[in-house]
Formats: C-alpha cells, structure tokens, sequence
C-alpha cells in the first residue's frame, strides 16, 4: 500500500467549513476517518465519483467533515437513500457510514435486503456498543450484562453479531477489525470499494465518554489497549484452543466472493427488455 | 399455512397484488414479437383513445412527464402503477426497482433525485403513513419527487379495496414539523394523466415532495381516454447550476425561492441533511439561519400561489348554492349540480384540482356570493373545517357538511337530498 503522508488527511476535509467536529476525546470515529480517507486517497480515486451517505448517529456525523458528494439521512436509512443514488449513477463509488443502532436496529430491514441484493455499497459500520448521540441507550450490539442508560440493572438482552448478521443475509464481502488497528482498516476499506458487489466492514470501535464510563473501562488509551489485546486475526483461529479465542473479537476477511451485483444485473434486464420492443 | 380458508368473496387481502401481472418470457432470437403481451400497452403508447384505468393514466404520465426512476412496495390498490413502470421502465433505459418497505421506497427514490433522476413511488395509506419522515426529509433537504396516494380507507389496515378521503389532511400535516405541502387531486381518468405530469413538473420546479392524491376508485376506474401527443406535453426539468462548484449553494435564494440544483458526480460536491441547514447546506444552531431556513420553505409555496393552485368552477356564476368537492365526490357532484339545473335549482361546484395549498381566494370569493356551501366528502369532516376557516363576517354562507365513512361512495341522490334540505 502507497505511504500517504497526513497532508492528505487535511486535503480531503472540509476544514474550512464544519470544524470542530463533535465527536467526544478519546472518541474512535475521527482514527476510523483517518483510515478511509487514507484508503480512498491511496485509490487515487476522483471525489466527485464518491458518495458518502449516512444516517444518525455519533458515527453518521462523519460524512459533513469530508469533501465529497455527501449525504446525511434519516435514522436507519442510509443504505436506502445509498440504493437510489447507486442504480441511478452505478458508476459512483457509494460509501455508508453507520453505526451500530442505526444499522442493526432501526435499519436492521434494509441491511439484510441490500446484502441479499448484492448491491454494490461499501457499508462501514462502526460499532461502539452503545447509543452515545442520545447518551448512552442500550444497542443490539451492547454485550450481554452491560451497563446502559436504559439497562441500569444489565443488558438481559443477548447482542447481535454484526457480520454473522450480514453473511446470514448473503452480503458477499465481509470483514471485522477494531479501530486500533488503523492498518487494517484503511486495507479493509480499500477492499470493501473494490469489490464489485455488497461489503460489510464492521469496526469495534471505543466509546470511552459514554459506555466506557457506565461500565467502567478505563478511559481512551486503556480502551485502545483492551481493542489492541482483546483482538485475534482470524488466521490465528485455528492454532490457538478454545478458550484463547473465547470472547475475543475476530479480525479478518470472513468472507469474500464474486456474484451477480445488483446494478449489473438491472443492466443486463434493460437490455432484455429493450430487446422485446422497440419504444415508440 | 393452516389458517381458515377466508370467504372468497368478502376478503380482500390487505396489501399484495390486485391484478394480473404481466409475465415476462424469456427473451430469445425466437421471441415471436407480434405476440408479444405488450400488444396492449403498445396500443395505448399509440396515443388511440382507449379504455383506461386512473392507475395506468398515471404509469403512463409518470413516463410521459420523464419518469425515469420507480422504487415502491405492493399495496392495495396502487399496484398497477408499479407493475406497468416495472414493464415500461427498463425498456427506455429507466430503473425500477422493488424495495423492502415502503420507508426504504421514499429513501430510495430521494436518493436517485440527488443523483439526477426524476423519480416516483406509489402507495396507498399504511405504506403513505410510513413514508412520512421520509416526506419530511425531500422537504427540508428541497429534493424533487413525487408520492402517489391511491386513498383507501382507513385508519390502519382499513377497507383496501375501498374508496376514502381521509388523507387530505396528512397528504398536508402526515409529516412532523411545519413542511408546506403541494398536493394535487384529480377526478377523472384523464385528468390523473394530466396532474401525474404536473406533478413530476411541480417537483422538478419547486424542488419538493408533491403528492398525488388518488381515489382507490378513481385507481381501478375505467374511462376512455385520448392522450395527447407527445409535442403537446409541457415537461419541466430541474434547473442545473451555471456557477463554479465553490460558488454553488445548494440552497441558493433568487426571486422566488427557486434555486439551481446539482447532482451527485457533477463535481459540486455539496451536503445534504435532513439537519436544520444554511444555505450551503451544512447543519447550524444559529437562530437567524434556522429561521431563514424555515422561510425558505414557507414562501417558495406561498410566493406562488397563483402557479400552484388550480380550480375549476362549474355553474357558479349564478349560483345560491354551492358545492365544494374533490376527487370521485366532485364526480357526484357534477351529476347532482346537472340534476338539480334541470329542476330549477341554482346549484353550482367549484372543485380544487390542487388541494393544498389552499385554494383560499376562490374559496372566499364562493362564501361572498352564495346562500349555502355543501361540502361532500369520503370522511369525518377535513375539507369543510378548511372552509370554515375562511367563513369570517356575518354575511358569508353557511357551511354544511355531507360526509360518509363505510366504503360507499357519495351518489349524486345523496346530495341532491341534501340541496333539498338547505332549500
């Protein structure tokens, strides 16, 4: 991967419009932008091709702070405003950022019918285990027994696995890192744009102001480390036992194949039917 | 399943398919192309006066005003508007698309107008109830689009296959927060042809949301019709900016409010948000903007009343007695004012083609000039408080409502017992 010094970083920010962002110190979302961008700028891809769309939340703040064609939706829907602009334009690179409640919860429909689609989005889900813009709500990812504002005595509820989510529904591009490891996202996030259908990149990422404080974690820098530790690539699986892996956050490709993208297909329908009957 | 077997007759299924769809064969070097089972639709592109349904004039002014992007959901009885654009719309190059819901139909097809297309869904009242953020959203973010509401009656699930007016107020209030709405209502077959056009017109214009209101018999409704040709249809396109991106403001303010709009992949690289924004775009706190912002939205309709509102006024120049009906009612109504004509009775109709904004000018004009208004409607009473909003001095007619709410329609005999009673 080409070396991309940090200038690029300012160069593709909207600096002189929407600064200073409003994400919390300690916060994950601004390392995670760091990564894509610095991936999209080590395509060398043109940013009037990119779209980024967004829907609420701490990480759909995101697409305000970076100079492209941007859109920030409702709650839960990104991935359906990202379908309209996609079949309308197949040619532009169409990002999502999302989080884990507006993703898996209010927008949980529309994630599972565009991996079935396979539709060519780049969905990054940043997950922090919590709502943090309303203060701290229990999410379909926040851990078994963890602490929320709105489950004060415990998450009773089991919690989502994201990828597993998406791979069910048929996405055929999937990864998982965590947002200390910048690297691997940056890659992952190239990755996710190459590929010629439906992509899923599921980001841990810390939310130390709001769910670190509730459950106690230690702040930013010992949240990083817990990602750093609490972490194994999914090459690693296999030579370690059981209870290595147990409760530990895979990181890794789990899964990538080529298969009929959805714009593609509608293409190849309109030639179909063009075909059947001239237009008077 | 293992449920009962539903009586056959009486059962209507809540949401799915209402007509025969068009199956598709594969197409081969074999397709035979004089039977092809376009035949029928290709008669009517042929612009031959033919026997139509109110949802297929509106497939077919959706593709005549330059439709070229279709997302929606199954619903009693909008449907054919779906399967005829999933017919037309790949053939001229267009997209159609099926989506999950009827939230992820309005998202979809905003997000298509901010790529550049001129795009419309259809649904009937659960599906127009869940579109309502999403209305909400093509408000404030100022994206062209249009929504037909083919109304059933409600509230929930209701009668599917059964006529209602009870939308007229969401069609203006369904979404939250103060959204000025254009919403247009058309009575007769052809005329859904016509305002289907003027819909997509009026987006493209205005850069809103427009509704179209249907009646669900208005929908199924045949009628003969002649569509005009191509060369006499007035389409209306977006305005794109002249200026360099970094002098382009999204929401650019001239005379009228209506400002140049960009699409996605042109090199504008603008914001959208459904945030209280500024002119760029970008979301603000600030009073002043947040107030100019809400402006905006108010005075690009209520500048240009005179383009938006449409009226037609039948009989009235004489008239003691009025009646103020929309959509199917103002059909009856017509029927009733020829009736009672030919007995004597001075009866007159003036019918709203836009229904929101408010046709308040004619409507005043009416309450100065005649004894009595009867307003008919297929609801509790939403038109009639419109018009005694308007009903101010002493002098002004009095008001008197005719409303049904059970799946029938309102017959002329209906309201010619009522111009009985006022007499």
């Amino acid at each position: 991967m080409a070396n991309i010094p940090q200038r690029v970083i300012h160069d593709y920010l909207r600096h002189d419009k929407k600064f200073p962002h409003v994400w919390c110190a300690g916060c994950s979302n601004g390392i995670v932008l760091g990564s894509i961008i610095r991936g999209i700028a080590s395509m060398q891809i043109d940013r009037d091709d990119i779209v980024m769309v967004s829907g609420i939340g701490c990480s759909s703040r995101m697409p305000v702070y970076v100079d492209f064609n941007t859109l920030h939706t409702l709650h839960g829907r990104s991935i359906a405003y990202a379908t309209g602009v996609k079949l309308h334009k197949p040619h532009l690179k169409v990002i999502v950022i999302t989080g884990d409640g507006d993703c898996t919860a209010i927008g949980g429909n529309h994630l599972i019918h565009a991996a079935r689609r396979n539709i060519d989005l780049s969905v990054i889900l940043i997950n922090n285990n919590i709502y943090g813009m309303t203060g701290g709500q229990c999410s379909p990812t926040t851990p078994h027994e963890a602490i929320a504002t709105t489950a004060p005595y415990g998450n009773i509820e089991p919690d989502f696995n994201v990828c597993e989510l998406a791979l069910g529904a048929g996405a055929t591009h999937v990864a998982r890192t965590t947002a200390f490891h910048t690297q691997e996202v940056q890659k992952m996030v190239v990755e996710a744009i190459e590929h010629p259908g439906f992509s899923l990149i599921e980001v841990v990422s810390a939310c130390p102001v709001i769910f670190g404080r509730l459950n106690k974690k230690g702040g930013p820098a010992q949240m990083m480390k817990d990602m750093r530790d609490g972490s194994i690539p999914l090459t690693a699986v296999d030579k370690l036992p059981p209870e290595k892996v147990e409760g530990k956050i895979i990181r890794g490709t789990l899964r990538k194949d080529v298969k009929p993208e959805f714009c593609a297909a509608y293409g190849e329908l309109q030639k179909r039917a063009q075909a059947m009957g001239d237009v008077k | 399943m293992n449920m009962p077997s539903p009586k056959k007759t009486a059962i209507a299924k809540p949401r799915g398919k209402a007509s025969k769809t068009v199956k598709l064969p594969k197409a081969t070097e074999e397709t035979p192309k004089v039977e092809s089972p376009l035949k029928e639709l290709e008669a009517k592109r042929e612009r031959k006066n033919v026997l139509m349904q109110g949802n297929e004039a509106v497939a077919f002014g959706a593709l005549d005003a330059g439709c070229n992007f279709f997302a929606g959901y199954p619903i009693t009885p909008s449907t054919e508007i779906a399967e005829i654009l999933a017919l037309e719309l790949p053939k001229r190059g267009g997209t159609f698309v099926q989506m999950e819901d009827e939230i992820a139909s309005i998202c979809a097809i905003t997000g298509a107008s901010l790529a550049g297309a001129k795009a419309l869904t259809a649904t009937s009242g659960p599906g127009f109830s869940l579109m309502q953020e999403g209305i909400g959203f093509a408000k404030i973010t100022e994206t062209p689009c249009v929504v037909v509401n083919v109304q059933r009656m409600g509230p929930s699930t209701g009668m599917p296959t059964s006529p209602a007016q009870g939308d007229i107020m969401q069609a203006k209030w369904g979404s939250h927060g103060d959204s000025p709405a254009i919403v247009l209502y058309p009575d007769s077959v052809k005329e859904s042809y016509e305002l289907t056009i003027r819909a997509i017109n009026l987006s493209e214009k205005y850069r809103t949301c427009v509704i179209l209101l249907l009646d669900e018999v208005l929908g199924h409704m045949r009628e003969s019709v002649m569509l005009p040709d191509m060369a006499n249809v007035r389409v209306i396109s977006r305005i794109k900016p002249t200026v360099p991106p970094h002098w382009y403001k999204h929401y650019d303010e001239n005379q009228k409010y209506l400002s140049p709009l960009a699409s996605y992949g042109e090199g504008y690289r603008f914001h959208v948000t459904g945030l209280t924004h500024d002119a760029l775009g970008f979301p603000t706190n600030k009073a002043t903007e947040a107030a100019e912002m809400m402006e905006r939205l108010r005075k690009k309709i209520s500048y240009n009343i005179r383009d938006l509102v449409q009226i037609e006024s039948h009989q009235m120049e004489d008239a003691t007695i009025a009646l103020f009906a929309a959509g199917i009612t103002a059909r009856s109504a017509k029927a009733a004012v020829a009736i009672a004509r030919s007995e004597g009775v001075k009866v007159g109709l003036l019918r709203p083609l836009t229904i929101w904004p408010f046709p308040d000018d004619a409507v005043r004009k009416m309450l100065k000039n005649v004894e009595t208004v009867i307003v008919p409607e297929l609801n509790q009473g939403q038109l009639i408080n419109e018009i005694k909003r308007l009903t101010k001095n002493k002098s002004d007619s009095n008001v008197i409502g005719l409303q049904r709410v059970n799946g029938k329609l309102i017959t002329p005999n209906d309201i010619l017992r009522k111009i009985k009673e006022v007499m």
